[in-house]
């Protein structure tokens, strides 16, 4: 044995996916790419009416039509789905009522493409109309029809509580400013439209489906529910994953249509929304008002907090019930804050539903928040930085509202990004219509109280070491290109001490896999990861063991290189492969198992209804200065640079974890600049990248990343979230530059120039009529 | 009505009874099962598709398989070589230029095209160049970095 091969170090080292080979080659596989003579073309009648009663679904045309194996209506299917067990207010296909202008009705099986269109159009239904409401304002009118007889006043949702002494904190506040902002609905528009693969197998009543999905655990879950089967009759596998960002953190009809399709086809059907139909599906963030009251000391002290909140909640429940709760409880664990009052209301109306997107609940309020506070530092003479040092949180702490707070990061992710971006010495001297803004944002490292609680470990891993010596890392854990495949061979390689190469992994396949709750509010790393260095502990002490008897020593004096096992610096010492067949001799094929749970401490509060949402093990942190240029005549923004410091614990991956954060900074740059979902009558009218105004690679600026690494005691090697936090400081960001490039606060966005031109405008004619008066 | 399509494919003389309405795409994944061309839009929104047609990067859901009459079609999976990545998809790969993969395909062939017109492009060339392709992981900073890398291999 050489001295000096010690363990390979897997944890720190910047490490390209080990699912990329496939992915710049072609060969990774997505929903859509499995082909097959037999597989039929599925397709769904959407309905052209935003609100009416169903009298009539007339299939009959359509299943004479040659060529055509199934067709299926709401009448197949008399289950309801969601993702919240107390919501599932939503049918695969539409009964008895449509509820917004798209949902799915009826659906075809045919044997190509052509024949299911043709036979969508020999599709008669016949509605009887009801009103429609296409606003949150609207929907809450007296009198306005209810969309589902359980929520009067078409309020999905009240979310409130009141934490602290409010009024003797706005008393108490040198300086109390109130301010109402408004964000446009957004979509994920992931790159990979809807697919699902559903193939049913007669002779034996079986199901198997592989499908676009953040979740094949609550898939399974809402198949066998939908269509009756037992679960273990049900097979769900993940493909490759064209990204989510939260659209596909719950069961979308389309999965659910595609299986009841190939049970009454008997055979396998194969349906792939159109980009259209993926805007339809939705699942993104809702439109959302919020009205912010912030007391300050004079030295910048938060004193008390008041938010008022409506979304734009859509047809059917979704995740909206714990969006609302989010946007509350996410007003804490940031800065010190003291005493806060929240009223939050998530209103059905006849649009699509929104659902989960990347900051889930968070964002939004997050902008109303960092603006705000950023116009009152100014009042008060403070510098943007300062009023944030002035209500920091002293890890180890709880919030107000019992939020669990180890480790954070935000102090350094300040430092960091005010020296990088120059802040003080080009602050304020950038010329005209160019300006800096700061902003800080933070996420969950995973919700420590799962949607479906059934009281089992939050995430389980299995590795198998067979004869050949390599590992095989068995998880349920969604890989959607975040990267959780090779965070989670990493974390094995690391303790083993092994290089990545011996460990390959499987994930998502019902079959196979243990069950994972999926990819979701940055759970994976921070839970599944910790599950992973559990088995892989256990992986070692059975092969620390085999070593020692081989070398007759005790298991204490045998010491893991990884490559070689030894006992003593003078011993040869044993391979790995050597290990490996002792071990095997002992006990055949090995396979062991890791599981994670989350402590009670993180599991929130119980200071008011829904308090558990906000609950987590780690929060992550983010600061970031965005430098934009403001063309004066166009009111073009131009977004120059972005400084963004991430607090990720300990970054695992560093590679992955900047670009997750470049990721994150960057689809919130697209919703603070030009993305909305628009509708004319509840018909969506930007339902494809060019009118729903994507960013290209052409607008989008160069954004640099800073690490920070306050680590966390219970995180995988002290890691937390790197997906999601960066995403919000960007929005709030944006307006507080552009405040200091012109002098104009915008609270509504998207800021597209139309509507930066309008407050331009306005403050000329204001400017006239002050100089007239 | 139906054409007979002779083309060059990946480096095969094919001939093909096609639709006259089939799109290339659709020829490309459907009939001879090269699902590495992907779709992500309804029609030249995404640049998923992106495929070499006589070296020059094209939408292959804009373009009628019976126009490829003739041409040199070049696919995602005629890259490699000898069962290695080529210098572009090994920095797509190394530099995290692929978070999710499924723009990846058309991104890849972007820049292979632009690459071969312009070996050594400045960064303003390389956003033009790649203007038509629109990924949601990355925020484009990697790719950017990705076909530098790629150019400074190919061209030094």
């Amino acid at each position: 044995m050489m001295d000096g091969a010690g363990p390979v170090r897997s944890i720190g080292v910047p490490t390209p996916l080990v699912d990329g080979p496939e992915k710049v080659s072609g060969k990774a596989r997505y929903a859509a790419d499995y082909l097959g003579h037999d597989i039929l073309v599925g397709r769904i009648w959407r309905s052209p009416v935003a609100h009416a009663r169903i009298l009539a679904v007339d299939v009959t045309k359509a299943q004479a039509l040659p060529g055509v194996v199934a067709a299926v209506t709401g009448a197949d299917c008399d289950k309801t789905f969601g993702v919240l067990p107390v919501a599932m207010n939503e049918y695969p296909l539409a009964r008895e009522r449509v509820r917004y202008r798209g949902e799915p009705v009826a659906a075809i099986a045919a044997i190509d493409a052509e024949t299911a269109q043709r036979a969508l159009d020999l599709i008669a239904v016949e509605f009887a109309p009801l009103p429609a409401y296409f606003s949150a304002v609207d929907a809450r009118a007296p009198g306005a029809v209810l969309l589902h007889d359980d929520k009067p006043g078409n309020v999905e949702r009240h979310a409130t509580y009141a934490i602290g002494d409010v009024d003797a904190g706005f008393a108490a506040a040198d300086l109390v400013r109130e301010e109402t902002y408004h964000c446009a609905e957004v979509c994920q528009v992931q790159s990979e439209p809807h697919a699902a693969l559903a193939e049913y197998d007669a002779e034996r009543d079986e199901l198997t489906v592989r499908c676009s999905t953040q979740v094949p655990f609550y898939v399974h879950l809402m198949l066998a529910r939908t269509l009756d089967m037992e679960k273990s009759r049900i097979r769900v596998i993940k493909p490759h994953i064209g990204g989510g960002f939260g659209c596909r953190t719950e069961t979308l009809a389309i999965e659910l249509i595609a299986a009841l399709l190939a049970r009454k086809a008997k055979g396998r059907v194969r349906i792939v929304a159109t980009r259209e139909e993926t805007f339809i599906t939705h699942r993104g963030r809702p439109e959302q008002t919020t009205r912010l009251r912030i007391g300050l000391t004079r030295d910048g002290r938060i004193t008390a907090v008041e938010c008022e909140t409506v979304q734009r909640g859509g047809a059917y429940s979704g995740y909206g019930i714990v969006t609302i709760l989010y946007s509350g409880s996410m007003i804490f664990a940031i800065y010190d804050v003291p005493a806060a009052r929240y009223d939050g209301y998530r209103i059905a109306t006849n649009t699509p539903p929104p659902g989960a997107f990347r900051g889930h609940g968070t964002v939004n309020v997050r902008f109303a928040f960092e603006s705000l506070l950023d116009r009152m530092a100014a009042e008060l003479g403070l510098d943007p930085f300062a009023v944030r040092r002035a209500n920091l949180l002293k890890a180890p702490t709880f919030t107000a509202n019992d939020l669990m707070v180890n480790s954070y990061g935000l102090p350094d992710c300040l430092d960091r990004v005010e020296a990088a971006s120059g802040w003080r010495t080009r602050k304020g001297r950038l010329g005209p219509n160019r300006g800096l803004g700061m902003a800080c944002s933070h996420y969950v490292s995973g919700a420590s109280k799962p949607v479906h609680w059934t009281g089992e470990p939050h995430a389980t891993v299995n590795l198998k070491l067979d004869f050949d010596g390599s590992i095989t890392l068995l998880t349920g854990a969604a890989e959607i290109g975040q990267g959780s495949s090779t965070v989670l061979v990493q974390c094995v390689a690391e303790v083993l001490g092994l290089d990545i190469g011996r460990i390959r992994i499987i994930a998502a396949d019902s079959a196979v896999t243990p069950k994972d709750n999926g990819s979701y509010s940055s759970r994976v790393t921070y839970m599944v990861g910790n599950a992973a260095i559990e088995a892989a502990n256990n992986l070692k002490a059975v092969l620390v063991k085999a070593a020692a008897d081989r070398l007759g020593v005790r298991v204490e004096d045998v010491e893991c290189l990884g490559e070689s096992y030894r006992a003593g610096r003078q011993d040869e010492g044993l391979s790995f492969d050597d290990v490996v067949k002792a071990a095997l001799a002992d006990a055949g094929t090995i396979t062991v198992k890791g599981n994670f749970s989350t402590i009670p401490a993180s599991h929130g509060g119980k200071k008011y209804r829904g308090a558990a949402i906000g609950g987590t093990m780690a929060f992550a942190y983010a600061a970031q200065v965005v430098e934009v240029s403001v063309d004066p005549d166009t009111a073009e923004i131009r977004v120059e640079k972005v400084w963004v410091a991430h607090d990720c614990g300990r970054a695992l991956n560093p590679l992955a974890v900047e670009g997750q954060v470049q990721g994150s900074v960057w689809m919130g740059m697209g919703q603070a600049l030009s993305e909305e979902t628009r509708y004319h009558d509840g018909l969506g009218i930007t339902g494809n990248m060019l009118d729903y105004r994507v960013p290209t690679i052409v607008e989008s600026p160069p954004i640099e990343v800073h690490i920070v690494e306050a680590a966390d005691p219970h995180g995988p090697f002290g890691a937390k979230e790197a997906g999601e936090s960066s995403l919000a400081g960007f929005l709030p960001a944006l307006a507080n530059a552009i405040e200091d490039a012109i002098g104009i606060r915008p609270t509504e966005l998207p800021v597209t120039p139309d509507r930066l031109m309008a407050l331009m405008e306005k403050r000329a004619r204001d400017g006239r009529a002050t100089k007239a008066s | 009505m139906k054409t007979v399509l002779s083309l060059r494919l990946n480096g095969r003389p094919r001939d093909d009874v096609v639709p006259d309405n089939l799109l290339l795409v659709d020829y490309l994944r459907e009939a001879v099962g090269l699902t590495g061309t992907k779709i992500g839009c309804d029609g030249g929104e995404c640049g998923c598709c992106t495929v070499l047609i006589d070296g020059r990067p094209r939408h292959a859901c804009l373009t009628l398989a019976a126009a490829c009459q003739g041409t040199v079609v070049e696919t995602i999976e005629a890259l490699e070589t000898g069962g290695r990545l080529s210098a572009i998809q090994r920095a797509f790969h190394e530099k995290l230029g692929a978070q999710c993969g499924f723009c990846t395909p058309g991104m890849v062939m972007a820049a292979e095209g632009l690459l071969r017109a312009n070996p050594r492009p400045n960064e303003a060339d390389i956003r033009d160049g790649m203007a038509a392709n629109i990924c949601r992981c990355t925020g484009y900073v990697k790719i950017i970095e990705a076909v530098e890398a790629a150019a400074r291999e190919i061209a030094p």
